[in-house]
């Protein structure tokens, strides 16, 4: 059986899932909670200055009958006195000693104010910090959270700052709130962070209410942007975390991977892409801390299945993977093909491809049943059809090669072969 | 013996309990429209003879755009209401739906299509506006199904239309011959309003055809005539003792049970239904739950070439009725005038016969049933006097068209159960609607 064990920056738990800085990392209840049900370690909800929340303070999308596709928040930090944060935090470590705490920080902008909290979290016996530069509402406003994380300037002051008080690993969380994270994330290395996270929550609107007009989260007839999360930002998280992955400066750093982690399958991919653990929020706040359970036997499965006995055998596998465009192959070609033993004549394929791709579906009428093929020499394999699909590997897609050798852009290019012929 | 108020007030409205409940809840209907595919040119729609763009109006439950959603369904059918409740969908939308091919459940359509249509209803949504007068008039006549659907499209193009209907309310057949616990008679009241709701449709009760009117007089009167009168007479079986007290009409029982109230309808206390059509089967399944203690479905051929759904046949199974196959009825025996047995004559399959059935053929051997009420549903028959007084082309009392609705005679259109001697609602409507068609083109309307 294979081993979850995780080490980040020696920072050591049974299993790389980790509960991010929010609100289920709040207080002791929920920590000890967590660690009951199975989770690696937690990064606790991020302490700093005194704030005062909201209400309300959430708001999400749905998607079909999927509820909670996309959550957004406008809750600030920890609200609570610092003194009991620190007080619970040591008491959480000492019942559970092999789990992982990590807390999150956003002090006032100034040296002395860092150095000040970073001694008092020490003094908790916590594991190692998480850097809160990526907070987009309410504590930017005031030049902290995303205001810093935004400036990598500002970020590098910070993360020096920091460097000079702490003795345990620091780990400097990034915003998307961004046109890249590459920049932040170099600048935050350079100046000494041991590790990076990735993402915090993208500013958004999650939609309005049609009867008041107010958009949601609604808040005494107003509203703001939140931070948006859980499955819905998957993709971008992904991207961002691939960007840092593949840069050589920000790469020389471990990754916690994080932004819509819901399941195993979406641990192994921010893996694959190179985050050494990640964390989870959404899916937790969505289900509750029980989600853990199949999170660890999942991996546990598929990494037996695999040949992986740790975790090292498969983290970053598939950074190199994600290329350059014009260092696809050109000369692969893919057709669509339909199983017609599958296929349940629901024409989604058909009117698909037919307004809003390459019109390579033919549709033979019948009553109640058209029979759907694919024209082979029209389809250019864009996938559309098989997305759209609802019987799973109904439609396939087959290798056609143009031609047996990798042919790519620049070379398609410097050959002088006709263009436009698909 | 046969006696009216065997049940309690109680057992009536349990007995009569809607047997196909609407959902509970907008969020129960969400989920079921959010399995829809939303499948392009759909095998539902294909397989509704009127056509409803079904994955449409279920895409707007979904979005909570109901009143367009009611839009979309009416559209099609302006009895979509109605159809929700009694088409035997089994056979139609639900049956083609895409995911019976995956061996999942089919959407529940007409659970769908009645809730927007009832929400509709209760709501009073006119949907649709009339257009500019145009001056011209119309007599319907019979405000059934396809009545009221040609009456609908013609008020809708601007055309003056009046209905008569020789019974004392609208809806033909939906009102007076459907089984109680697939609608009730106050729905069927509602749907007929909804409908004339759009206005310049008059409906004159009790006046029938070849009595009160003429198709002479109506020619003169009006613009054009649709002919929707449907079939009327039960078939007669053509066996001794027919005439005995205790056989009845399948229509008429169960018109007597929508009109007369429960427990003043008499029932026998072992009944034999004759026939395996939908009317047979809505006539056992309410004798049972009138409080008959054994009711007997008697069908000439299989339970291959029943004529009803399996649905329906599980309903009457479900309700304790016995069914047996292969007999056809000989006679009806009777004491003091009264039913007391049904000889049946026990059948073999042999060659398939024009409808491509397999027909009956006697093996010679019979066999007695102790009953003592005999309801007949073995089809019903046209009107064939007053079509053939008409000089109307007819096959057997059918009507015969020369295309989708139009007549022999000019400017006489007709459709429905009086042109194909009795099929669904639904086709009725559909009839209704080419009717409308055909007559606005002969008006030049459109």
């Amino acid at each position: 059986m294979a081993s979850l064990e995780s080490n980040f920056l020696g920072i050591k738990s049974p299993n790389p899932f980790w509960l991010a800085s929010a609100p289920p990392t709040d207080k002791k209840v929920n920590v000890l909670r967590a660690f009951e049900a199975g989770w690696g370690g937690v990064v606790w909800k991020t302490l700093g200055s005194q704030v005062k929340n909201v209400s309300s303070r959430y708001s999400s999308v749905n998607f079909g009958s999927k509820r909670m596709m996309g959550l957004n928040n406008i809750e600030l930090i920890s609200d609570r006195p610092l003194d009991l944060n620190l007080k619970e935090i040591k008491e959480c470590i000492k019942l559970f000693p092999d789990r992982a705490m990590v807390v999150s920080l956003m002090a006032d902008n100034d040296r002395k104010s860092w150095h000040e909290l970073i001694k008092k979290v020490e003094d908790t016996g916590a594991h190692g910090l998480e850097l809160n530069f990526g907070c987009p509402h309410g504590m930017t406003e005031r030049g902290m959270g995303a205001a810093v994380g935004q400036d990598p300037e500002i970020a590098c002051m910070v993360v020096e700052w920091v460097m000079e008080a702490a003795t345990i690993p620091v780990i400097t969380k990034l915003t998307p709130n961004v046109h890249s994270v590459v920049p932040t994330g170099r600048s935050v290395v350079k100046a000494g962070t041991n590790g990076l996270s990735l993402i915090n929550t993208i500013q958004s609107v999650t939609g309005i209410d049609l009867d008041t007009f107010v958009p949601n989260p609604y808040v005494a007839g107003k509203s703001v942007f939140g931070g948006y999360c859980g499955p819905a930002v998957k993709p971008i998280a992904l991207k961002m975390l691939t960007t840092i992955a593949q840069d050589e400066v920000t790469n020389k750093v471990p990754i916690s991977g994080i932004g819509g982690v819901s399941t195993w399958k979406d641990a192994v991919e921010f893996m694959l892409l190179g985050a050494s653990n990640v964390q989870v929020c959404t899916a937790a706040m969505n289900h509750g801390f029980r989600i853990v359970e199949d999170m660890i036997e999942g991996l546990n499965n598929w990494m037996d299945e695999k040949g992986f006995n740790t975790l090292n055998d498969f983290i970053g596998k598939s950074v190199e993977k994600i290329t350059h465009w014009e260092d696809l192959d050109i000369n692969y070609h893919h057709i669509a093909k339909i199983n017609q033993d599958k296929c349940i004549h629901c024409g989604l394929c058909y009117i698909a491809c037919e307004d809003a791709s390459h019109q390579s579906i033919n549709l033979e009428y019948g009553k109640p049943y058209n029979t759907y093929t694919v024209k082979e020499q029209e389809c250019v394999g864009c996938n559309l059809c098989k997305l759209v699909c609802p019987v799973n590997d109904c439609i396939t897609m087959e290798e056609h090669r143009v031609a047996p050798e990798y042919l790519n852009w620049i070379e398609f290019q410097q050959r002088g072969l006709p263009l436009n012929d698909h | 013996m046969i006696q009216s108020n065997r049940l309690t007030k109680e057992q009536y409205t349990v007995n009569f309990s809607d047997i196909h409940p609407p959902f509970e809840t907008a969020d129960a209907a969400l989920v079921e429209a959010n399995r829809c595919l939303f499948c392009y040119d759909a095998p539902c729609t294909k397989s509704c003879p009127t056509g409803i763009d079904v994955p449409k109006f279920i895409k707007q439950i979904a979005t909570e755009n109901i009143k367009g959603s009611a839009h979309t369904i009416f559209s099609s059918n302006i009895m979509g209401a109605g159809c929700s409740k009694v088409c035997p969908v089994e056979k139609l939308c639900e049956g083609s739906c895409v995911f019976n091919l995956m061996e999942e459940e089919p959407i529940p359509i007409a659970k769908l299509q009645r809730y927007s249509t009832e929400k509709a209803m209760e709501k009073n949504w006119q949907l649709f506006r009339r257009n500019e007068p145009t001056g011209k008039k119309v007599a319907v006549v019979g405000a059934g199904p396809a009545g009221l659907s040609c009456a609908h499209v013609l008020s809708r193009a601007g055309v003056d239309v009046t209905i008569y209907e020789k019974e004392a309310k609208g809806g033909g057949l939906m009102t007076y011959g459907i089984a109680a616990y697939k609608v009730t008679p106050q729905f069927c009241e509602d749907e007929v309003n909804y409908i004339l709701g759009i206005g310049g449709i008059e409906v004159r009760y009790n006046q029938e055809l070849g009595k009160d009117i003429s198709l002479t007089q109506l020619k003169k009167d009006y613009d054009a005539v649709y002919l929707a009168m449907g079939v009327g007479i039960a078939r007669k079986l053509d066996i001794p003792g027919e005439k005995l007290e205790g056989v009845v009409d399948a229509i008429q029982f169960i018109y007597d049970i929508r009109s007369n109230g429960f427990s003043s309808v008499p029932v026998g206390d072992k009944v034999a239904v004759i026939g395996m059509g939908m009317t047979a089967i809505d006539a056992a399944t309410q004798a049972k739950r009138l409080g008959a203690s054994e009711v007997t479905l008697v069908y000439r051929r299989t339970e291959a070439e029943k004529p009803c759904t399996d649905v329906e046949l599980d309903i009457a199974k479900l309700d304790g009725c016995e069914i047996i196959w292969l007999a056809a009825p000989l006679k009806v025996k009777g004491s003091n005038g009264k039913v007391k047995q049904l000889v049946c004559s026990k059948m073999k399959l042999g060659e398939p016969d024009a409808s491509g059935r397999r027909s009956p053929v006697d093996t010679g051997e019979t066999f007695a049933m102790e009953v003592d009420m005999v309801i007949k549903a073995a089809g019903q028959v046209p009107y064939e006097k007053l079509v053939k007084k008409y000089k109307l082309d007819n096959k057997n009392g059918k009507l015969v068209l020369k295309d989708k609705a139009t007549t022999n005679i000019k400017g006489v259109f007709a459709g429905g159960d009086a042109v194909n001697g009795g099929k669904e609602v639904v086709d009725a409507v559909q009839a209704g609607k080419d009717g409308a068609k055909a007559i606005l083109e002969f008006l030049k309307l459109c």
